[in-house]
């Protein structure tokens, strides 16, 4: 109880306006049978920011962007986005889960992938026209990857799969970017294509939200960090946030002290 | 008997052969293009469930028709309660995998032959009856050509291009459900609605194939025609009306030898020319078959012995970009 009144107190560093937060959780709570695997998180995230949601495994950090944005239920709490419910506000937002999420040896080729992510625009019976394929082209281009266009999504590398991933949900030209874990199980080199992506994603005011695993890598690449497990731990801007208290609060002080040392975490 | 063969192929072998040759061909091809969204889903089985879920509605029908004044041999009236029985199989199987502990394999292995079994009590029981004698209801659980009536056909013609026509139509959303349920979600993909979409048409196929193929065999021509597509491209499109071709080939070719053989059963005919274009595919296609990975095994390990150096990929490097450029060329 203590622990939760302390992130609590922690993180009122900030009451936006509803209109200043891309996404705002409030009382959300998540059951999976008699199981409560999210306890009343409430978050606010900017507009224009770059946030990491961090906590240890089976903290509830997938399902929070899940139960998010509707893919799985709430038992309680409420979502908006951009001052609207949610629901009002799909069109403006992309999704990207989990790699392993999928089958890889699905029939489709990369480009296909991509264009998944143009449904709306295109409709239930919409015709691909060339103004579809060239801008798909383009996303597929700044992740790097129209080599692969033609591809069956099989043969391609677990960095090669998160990048086509990542140009699908650019091809939704949305304002706010979900991102499920998206440098797990990647090499150096897409891991620094996909962060440079997101940071001009974040250079042209679109916000990003990470589920991220690696705690050394948060300051360089993140302005924002929540902390979750089951219960919210604390929220904010780096430099009051991601705090070594924070992380043993969330990690439940299993986290040796040397290890939090070496993260050039604020204070 | 090859003459008969030809005969029947050219649908000069009596105007029965050739309803039954029609008609199981409309049948194989609703049933491949609608099996490719279900086996893309990872749910043929639940077909299998639904397909052998259907026993019991025949036979509820068919003693309700009975007791109503009926000879309860009307085929709308039998497939309308197998269709009923179906349905509450699917519902049943649905229910137990989402809502208990009972993994989907599980709930599918319970429900088929729980269903199957109560069938064929009720089947008994109706053998029992004054007017069971002759009911021939058996002949669902194989299929049965014989006395094929200009209706029947009509009935499958009409049920097989609906079904058809339906995942042309909606095959977008179906294979991005199939593909990505929880991203289609996000994009606006009804997803509840194409699952239950997906499970309607398996529904439709079952009950319109139990006169031709049977209730047993049924799921074998919605699986069968999709694996076999797959060995040929890697686009869903093409799986689906790849699928649909073999689907139809598969029930055309079959009717045409069992009508040239006698006392040859159609609906297991049809099935085995399914397997032969499976077993063609699994040897011969030029991406994934046997033969060619065999080849391309041996000429790896040659390059390995000879000290070539080995490319990890075969054509990930040889690929010229224009070419994967214009092979994309959307006016083509």
């Amino acid at each position: 109880m203590d622990q939760l009144a302390f992130g609590q107190n922690y993180c009122v560093d900030q009451n936006l306006r509803p209109s200043d937060c891309a996404l705002e959780i409030s009382g959300l709570s998540v059951t999976y049978g008699e199981r409560p695997v999210l306890i009343d998180i409430g978050a606010q995230v900017p507009v224009g920011s770059m946030t990491a949601i961090i906590g240890p495994n089976g903290a509830g950090k997938s399902t929070l962007m899940k139960s998010s944005l509707g893919i799985v239920p709430r038992s309680a709490g409420e979502v908006r986005a951009f001052g609207e419910p949610l629901s009002r506000q799909m069109h403006r937002l992309a999704y990207v889960p989990q790699r392993a999420s999928v089958d890889w040896d699905f029939p489709t080729r990369v480009i296909d992938v991509v264009l998944m992510g143009m449904y709306r625009e295109l409709g239930m019976f919409g015709r691909v026209r060339p103004q579809h394929w060239e801008k798909a082209m383009a996303c597929l281009d700044r992740v790097g990857m129209a080599d692969y266009a033609a591809r069956q999504i099989g043969q391609l590398s677990g960095g090669q799969q998160q990048r086509v991933f990542l140009a699908r949900a650019l091809a939704q030209s949305a304002d706010l970017y979900l991102l499920d874990e998206p440098l797990a199980g990647v090499d150096a080199a897409t891991e620094k294509a996909i962060i440079g992506v997101l940071k001009s994603l974040q250079a042209e005011g679109r916000t990003v939200i990470c589920v991220h695993h690696d705690l050394s890598t948060v300051p360089d690449y993140f302005d924002r960090v929540l902390f979750i497990n089951v219960r919210k731990i604390a929220e904010g801007p780096l430099e009051t946030a991601f705090t070594p208290e924070n992380l043993q609060l969330t990690y439940g002080g299993r986290l040796a002290t040397a290890h939090i040392n070496r993260l050039r975490t604020a204070v | 008997m090859w003459d008969a063969f030809l005969k029947a192929l050219l649908f000069q072998s009596g105007y029965n052969a050739s309803l039954v040759a029609i008609g199981a061909a409309l049948l194989g091809a609703a049933a491949g293009s609608c099996g490719t969204f279900l086996f893309l889903r990872k749910r043929a089985l639940v077909s299998d469930a639904l397909a052998h879920s259907t026993l019991p509605g025949i036979c509820v029908a068919f003693i309700v028709m009975v007791l109503l004044g009926g000879t309860g041999r009307n085929l709308a009236g039998l497939l309308l309660g197998s269709a009923a029985s179906a349905g509450l199989g699917v519902f049943v199987v649905h229910w137990l995998s989402t809502r208990t502990r009972l993994p989907e394999d599980a709930a599918i292995g319970a429900i088929l032959s729980t269903f199957f079994g109560f069938g064929v009590v009720l089947l008994t029981v109706i053998q029992s009856m004054r007017s069971g004698y002759q009911a021939g209801l058996e002949s669902f659980l194989l299929g049965s050509t014989a006395g094929m009536l200009f209706e029947d056909a009509l009935l499958i013609a009409v049920g097989g291009a609906l079904a058809v026509l339906f995942v042309l139509l909606f095959r977008r959303p179906l294979a991005l459900t199939s593909f990505d349920p929880e991203f289609a979600s996000t994009v606006g993909v009804r997803v509840g609605a194409m699952d239950l979409a997906m499970m309607l048409l398996a529904m439709g196929v079952v009950v319109i194939g139990l006169k031709i193929v049977g209730l047993v065999l049924i799921v074998a021509l919605l699986v069968i025609p999709p694996v076999a597509a797959r060995f040929w491209t890697d686009r869903v499109e093409f799986v689906m009306l790849l699928a649909g071709i073999f689907g139809g080939l598969s029930g055309y070719l079959g009717a045409a030898i069992s009508a040239s053989a006698p006392r040859m059963p159609t609906g297991p005919i049809i099935i085995l020319v399914g397997a032969a274009i499976f077993v063609l595919s699994l040897v011969l296609s030029p991406r994934r078959g046997l033969v060619v990975e065999l080849r391309r095994r041996r000429r790896a390990q040659a390059r390995l012995l000879a000290g070539w150096p080995v490319d990890p990929q075969p054509d990930a490097a040889s690929a010229p970009q224009a070419c994967v450029r214009g092979h994309l060329d959307p006016s083509r």
